[in-house]
């Protein structure tokens, strides 16, 4: 059990990064300590999409590489800094779509070079990368079939409902934390509470539960994932949300609401002065 | 997104959103499972319609529903990927795909317009299209903006490609283009939609004026029909509380209680 500034120290600049869907558990409160932190050059890979939270990463200037299937702040609208560092050229672009993104984990999770993947033939997806190759199926000839090459992050971040006394980690439904987390070198996770119990001893929970093993390190902070949703705690503060997707469309809009929510998850000094500048 | 709803009732007694959901159900007619993406609150409403008139009319072939997003409307426990591996197994007939632009050949964008990757304009990205469309037999292209910013002659990015070439392993694709104006027909051979029936109150030529790609007329070519009286109370009671679990602000401008 960690500080959240000591939970995001083993993310350094350049590290390859893998954050999670929404439903999986954003950790809005760890991203904001890597910004606060003044992380860059980051490899950004989200499994398989990301919203405010990357938009966040990429505004703050901590982004250098962006490989997604989508940046969308859902009903709320487009992602503002996506857009425009996309429109400016300020980010590599790793364009993918969602099942060649899992397929890429989990070659990885099995230690294998790459997955083959169904689906995505002609799409001009395939002419902008080097990690996908159409090959020839083995097994039968002229059937060609795409291979995805591994995706392996030196950082699975994501924040969960429980920890347990041995550091074990319960996912619930969602999955997608115990594939992030077998396919990264290590795992940083943030939860809402710990609780004394062994969670691979109980029957219920051991089969949504990733073992301690994996991860490196947990910090107990309820709400990180805010002003997202997180299942079975909170939904999403639409309104919050709304306002974001108008003023962040400026990089002074997006810097005073970071600086927010900075406050709302009781980082006690505003963002430093030159991560919330964005883009050189 | 939502522009054309209103609360307020057309002579005809019928919200243009209503017919789209009727539309959407007719098309599911048969179906075992549907899925429905992110952010798509009328394809989702069409797809529970479905359900409840498959209970009601083939109670021994009932169709399924997942929804993403909601907890309620869908059983994955396998996290993300369960949706393409259900997909690759079979297991889904009928999915919704839409695109910042969609060409005569049912090619579509959902990353951005101009040049790549440094678009003018930026759209959130391709999400699972580029694999759904080859493995899903009933994918139904719904947009409800009918113009010629989205009804291109060629798509500037193809997130998804309608061809199918020799020999490529191709269970899916297109089967119908659904927008605010039409219902167009995919015919995979030629690859060229075909007009199939327009929405009352607009006219062929609007279709034509509002449509970037050429596109054929089916023999039998006429009105989308009203959706009848208990298909509207189904719209007006279950399904609006149902598609609420998942989109209450949408479910709130829709007629019912």
């Amino acid at each position: 059990m960690v500080s959240i500034q000591d939970l995001v120290a083993p993310i350094h600049d350049g590290c390859k990064l893998a954050i999670g869907k929404e439903e999986t558990g954003a950790s809005i409160a760890a991203t904001l300590a890597l910004i606060a932190k003044g992380v860059r050059g980051l490899h950004l890979i989200c499994l398989p999409i990301s919203g405010l939270q990357a938009d966040l990463l990429i505004g703050a200037g901590c982004v250098d590489t962006l490989e997604t299937s989508a940046v969308s702040l859902g009903e709320a609208g487009p992602a503002p800094r996506f857009n425009a560092a996309v429109k400016q050229g300020a980010i590599r672009l790793i364009d993918g779509t969602c099942p060649a993104i899992y397929a890429g984990f989990q070659a990885s999770q099995k230690g294998i070079p790459f997955m083959p993947l169904r689906g995505i033939l002609h799409s001009d997806l395939m002419q902008h990368r080097d990690s996908w190759k159409l090959i020839e199926n083995p097994f039968h000839q002229g059937d060609r079939i795409v291979a995805v090459e591994a995706i392996c992050p030196d950082v699975a971040l994501f924040h969960a409902q429980a920890s347990d006394r041995h550091g074990n980690v319960f996912v619930g439904r969602d999955r997608d934390g115990v594939l992030l987390a077998h396919a990264s070198k290590t795992a940083l996770v943030t939860v809402e509470e710990t609780i004394d119990e062994d969670f691979i001893q109980d029957p219920i929970r051991a089969g949504a539960s990733l073992p301690a093993l994996y991860v490196a390190a947990t910090c107990v902070a309820p709400g990180s994932a805010r002003p997202l949703s997180f299942t079975g705690k909170h939904g999403s503060d639409t309104a919050w949300l709304l306002r974001y997707a108008k003023a962040a469309k400026s990089q002074a809009g997006f810097g005073e609401l970071l600086d927010e929510l900075m406050v709302l998850h009781g980082f006690s000094q505003p963002a430093k002065a030159d991560a919330a500048q964005g883009h050189r | 997104m939502t522009s054309y709803l209103s609360n307020e009732l057309p002579a005809s007694g019928i919200l243009a959103v209503e017919r789209l959901i009727h539309v959407i159900a007719e098309l599911l007619q048969g179906v075992r499972h549907v899925a429905v993406g992110a952010s798509s609150p009328i394809p989702g409403s069409g797809a529970l319609l479905a359900r409840a008139l498959s209970e009601r009319d083939a109670p021994k072939q009932q169709t399924r529903v997942s929804i993403l997003g909601s907890k309620k409307h869908n059983a994955f426990t396998n996290g993300g990927v369960e949706l393409f591996d259900m997909a690759a197994t079979g297991r889904i007939d009928a999915f919704f795909l839409g695109g910042g632009q969609i060409d005569g050949e049912a090619n579509i964008n959902l990353v951005g317009s101009g040049a790549y990757p440094q678009s003018e304009v930026r759209w959130p990205g391709s999400f699972g299209s580029a694999y759904l469309y080859h493995l899903v037999p009933r994918v139904i292209l719904f947009r409800e903006e009918h113009s010629r910013r989205v009804l291109v002659p060629k798509v500037d990015f193809i997130s998804a490609s309608s061809y199918r070439g020799d020999g490529d392993y191709r269970p899916g694709g297109p089967v119908a283009l659904l927008t605010g104006l039409c219902l167009f027909h995919f015919d995979p051979v030629r690859r060229r939609f075909k007009l199939k029936s327009i929405h009352p109150g607009h006219q062929l030529d609007e279709i034509r004026d509002q449509t970037g790609f050429d596109f054929d007329l089916a023999a039998d070519l006429g009105f989308t029909p009203d959706p009848s009286d208990d298909h509207l109370a189904l719209i007006r009671g279950r399904v609006k509380r149902e598609i609420g679990e998942t989109y209450p602000h949408f479910a709130s401008q829709l007629i019912g209680n």
